[in-house]
């Protein structure tokens, strides 16, 4: 693949002109995402009576909301380079031992301190792997995903862990007009926790992305790995450090899952890595690494939330969604290939 | 390099029948002539999808889609047997191959025309077949009662102590040692997978011979289908799931580079016997069966730490003299820096 590509677009195409930043805005990827998010969310008003109830939008936000904060840190890494297929397993991993925390009789900060804890040694492990040794992530990931989950698996074998501290489920459950500080304007009182994270993580993730010379050595790591590392960029310790995100972002996924649903089974979260992959990937982010936005993986959370959403209310079956999620992923690699090379045929 | 393999199997040998002899030191009988064919025949389907992913494998692609291939194609055969009892089932196996190739070329398809990266392809395509064999079957079961004796018994028919299903692990082993070694697009494989550049200017089309590692793969995973439903007889959607993780795991144990161009036929059996004797031996020495995916996890992230020590020692060069003049390798800073 890597030699037709690179045999096709040899000859480099200079414009004559920059486009004006109106133009760059009508033409941006992202600029595509909100609208289609603004087409179903229409599409899903006219096709559900009960869709735009805001109790139910809210709770349509718990459809991605975990997700993405998995799929922000995954956006790094692959922008890096490189990826990490054993998120879900972490989550699943991290939720067992908070089972087995709140079985003994740890209280909420205790739970919330082993999940992000036990996701953070997930992430190190991975990074050491990968970074230190320097094992193709890939593979290492599946070896991961494979021992994380069966790990779970060992412990918790046909079982599963209740029991949480009613407290622990605000995390899941809670809505910020539980707090007293929280301003009670309305429509306001059906933001959830989650929702607020949700922002709080796109806003920071964006500014570490887009603002700091962190961000900028991920894309140059991501671009040429070699270049970087003559450039001074500390390029493993980069990854490793990159690893170790994703790692906490998928226990602090696993707090507020395991909080949502109050049981742990070690099939929990199953196949999420694939959907946070997707959901970077719909974003623009190239799966080869170097390019991407944290905005585009924002919308494409909020898109995927809202299709999975809307095709509930129609009332089909997971599994089925399941198809659409593949036919996206799958979509949205191949289309902006297929159009730059009827493009450049037009052109030629 | 042929010495470094050649030690690879020998050491997965020895440490096979190692495993076997400490396993039938605390269950005697483990280590019967009947007791090791048994083994083999359990291990036939993991043997068998092992030698396609392979092929994948050394093109420096992987499929992810295998066990959902399986699913599928196996509940289409299991449909069609039970709908329509009188299709003769020599026309029902061709039938699982051809779907399995079809499956297999949509991937294949997207690697080599358009460019997908095949994990991401394969990914997707995971959920696509499973997905849609639930929307095929409508989530229903085929159960043993519905499919014909002929169906369910031929592959268990014994033959020499050793059942039917075996000996078309041996059979599929036999055939792909030959293409793999024997053939134009045996030497392909490993030319796009070890230097893909220098196979282009050698004449290797690399796509076009992914292409046809992903249609062999599947092929192999639609055989796999018929194989698994009358094996266990009964055929639901979620039958195999998360297998593509076992085939990944044999291969990457045997040997065979996940960069692609390193590998053998002998490599990415003894890989499958490897694990195929842990989890056989699973239950005989009193451990949960749920121990079973933390062990291949394990035992996956050990044997690539191993190849990769290997593969740096040695190097991937089958040029000495070019390696010699080349001044310092494309690797060296990347070491560097790890170390």
């Amino acid at each position: 693949m890597s030699i037709m590509t690179a045999d096709k677009q040899s000859v480099r195409h200079i414009p004559d002109r920059l486009s004006t930043p109106i133009g760059r805005l009508l033409g941006s990827w992202e600029t595509l995402l909100a609208a289609v998010a603004i087409a179903i969310f229409i599409a899903n008003s006219l096709a559900s009576p009960h869709f735009l109830d805001p109790w139910n939008l809210s709770d349509a936000t718990y459809n991605f909301t975990e997700k993405a904060m998995i799929a922000f840190a995954m956006t790094l890494l692959i922008i890096s380079g490189e990826i990490d297929l054993s998120v879900a397993a972490i989550i699943a991993l991290a939720s067992t031992a908070m089972g087995a925390a709140a079985q003994a009789g740890f209280q909420t900060p205790a739970l919330v301190g082993i999940g992000l804890g036990v996701g953070l040694l997930c992430g190190a492990f991975n990074g050491l792997l990968v970074a230190r040794i320097g094992l193709p992530s890939i593979v290492v990931t599946i070896g991961t995903m494979s021992l994380f989950r069966g790990i779970a698996q060992i412990v918790l074998g046909d079982q599963a862990y209740g029991g949480y501290p009613p407290s622990f489920a605000w995390f899941g459950q809670g809505y910020m007009s539980d707090f007293s500080w929280w301003p009670t304007l309305p429509g306001f009182e059906v933001v959830t926790f989650e929702m607020i994270a949700f922002v709080l993580f796109a806003v920071v993730f964006g500014i570490l992305l887009h603002r700091t010379t962190f961000g900028r050595w991920i894309y140059a790591i991501g671009n040429n790995a070699f270049a970087a590392q003559f450039s001074g960029i500390p390029v493993q310790r980069t990854k490793f450090i990159l690893f170790l995100m994703t790692g906490l972002m998928s226990g602090f996924a696993a707090v507020c899952l395991t909080s949502r649903l109050g049981s742990t089974r070690h099939t929990i979260a199953a196949g999420w890595e694939l959907e946070a992959i997707t959901m970077a990937v719909l974003g623009g982010v190239s799966i080869l690494g170097g390019s991407g936005t944290i905005l585009g993986v924002v919308l494409a959370a909020v898109v995927m939330g809202l299709v999975t959403f809307g095709l509930g209310l129609l009332n089909v079956p997971g599994i089925v969604m399941s198809i659409f999620i593949g036919l996206l992923l799958i979509l949205v690699i191949a289309l902006p290939i297929v159009f730059r090379r009827i493009r450049s045929r037009a052109s030629a | 390099m042929s010495r470094i393999l050649k030690y690879r199997e020998l050491l997965l040998v020895a440490i096979i029948i190692v495993l076997i002899a400490a396993f039938s030191y605390r269950a005697p009988g483990y280590a019967s002539p009947k007791s090791l064919a048994n083994i083999f025949n359990d291990t036939s389907i993991l043997i068998i999808l092992a030698l396609g992913q392979m092929a994948v494998i050394m093109t420096k692609s992987i499929d992810l889609s295998v066990a959902a291939n399986l699913s599928f194609t196996g509940m289409a055969v299991a449909m069609l047997n039970a709908a329509y009892p009188g299709i003769p089932l020599p026309l029902l196996i061709l039938t699982a191959l051809a779907i399995g190739a079809i499956l297999g070329a949509i991937n294949g398809f997207m690697v080599w025309k358009i460019g997908i990266p095949a994990i991401v392809a394969t990914l997707g395509t995971l959920t696509i077949y499973r997905g849609t064999a639930f929307v095929l079957s409508g989530g229903a079961w085929v159960n043993q009662t519905q499919m014909t004796p002929v169906f369910l018994n031929t592959p268990r028919m014994p033959v020499l102590g050793l059942p039917l299903l075996g000996w078309t692990a041996i059979l599929v082993i036999a055939i792909v040692s030959v293409v793999f070694t024997r053939t134009i697009f045996g030497r392909s494989l490993y030319a796009s997978g070890g230097n893909p550049t220098a196979a282009l200017y050698a004449g290797v089309d690399v796509g076009r011979t992914k292409f046809f590692a992903f249609v062999l793969s599947g092929a192999l995973a639609g055989l796999c289908g018929y194989l698994w439903v009358s094996r266990y007889a009964v055929a639901y959607v979620d039958i195999a799931a998360g297998f593509e993780l076992d085939t990944v795991a044999a291969c990457v144990i045997g040997g065979i580079s996940t960069l692609g161009g390193i590998g053998s036929v002998g490599g990415a059996v003894l890989g499958a016997l490897f694990l195929g004797v842990i989890k056989n031996a699973l239950p005989v020495i009193n451990i949960s069966p749920f121990w079973q995916m933390a062990i291949s996890g394990l035992v996956i992230i050990i044997a690539v730490l191993f190849n990769a020590r290997q593969e740096r020692r040695k190097g991937r060069l089958i040029l000495r003299d070019a390696a010699k003049r080349r001044p310092s390798r494309i690797e060296a800073p990347v070491e560097g820096a790890a170390a």
